[in-house]
């Protein structure tokens, strides 16, 4: 697990043509690490078909969002540490 | 279309529950047998459900748009010929 509970995370504002699971309206935000989740097969690749393995971690992440208090869950391959 | 998280509505939310018709039960059964036998999984599903042309998507129910995604799934996997289910529909 790259990140912990409580770390600053950094959602990923990066296009992608294809199913994916991290919704637009919380792309290049940040949050807090609020839980790690297991490790699942990656619905990028099993949406076509694919095995998706390696597995990916997957985390609960907490952000803010105007005004609103979010969590969403969010693969690692998908957040990097906030600056 | 289908990514809606974070846009502005007045709308308020239905959560009324309803009775399911019989052919949404069967369409539920049949993806559930499909994901069981290793046929079609449900990344598959969303994804077929986010290929829809945005018209076709805002007109249609929730197992309107599973059984959209099972045809468009099924037929690219060859387990249904191209327009299948529409010549026995016609039958």
């Amino acid at each position: 697990m790259t990140y912990a509970v409580g770390q600053r995370v950094l959602i990923a504002d990066r296009r992608h043509d294809g199913h994916h699971r991290t919704p637009g309206y919380v792309k290049g935000r940040s949050g807090t690490v609020e839980r790690l989740h297991a490790s699942f097969p990656n619905p990028e690749s099993r949406a076509y078909g694919g095995d998706g393995l390696p597995k990916r971690q997957l985390y609960m992440v907490a952000l803010d969002y105007e005004g609103e208090r979010v969590l969403l869950d969010v693969f690692e391959h998908w957040l990097e540490a906030a600056p | 279309m289908h990514d809606r998280g974070g846009w502005p509505t007045d709308e308020p939310i239905d959560r009324s529950e309803h009775q399911l018709a019989d052919w949404e039960v069967l369409m539920d059964s049949i993806v559930g047998t499909l994901g069981a036998n290793g046929v079609m999984n449900t990344d598959e599903l969303r994804r077929g459900i986010e290929s829809m042309d945005p018209d076709a998507y805002e007109n249609t129910s929730y197992y309107e748009r599973w059984l959209y995604s099972v045809e468009t799934v099924l037929t690219e996997k060859g387990v249904l010929a191209p327009d299948e289910l529409d010549a026995r529909v016609s039958q």
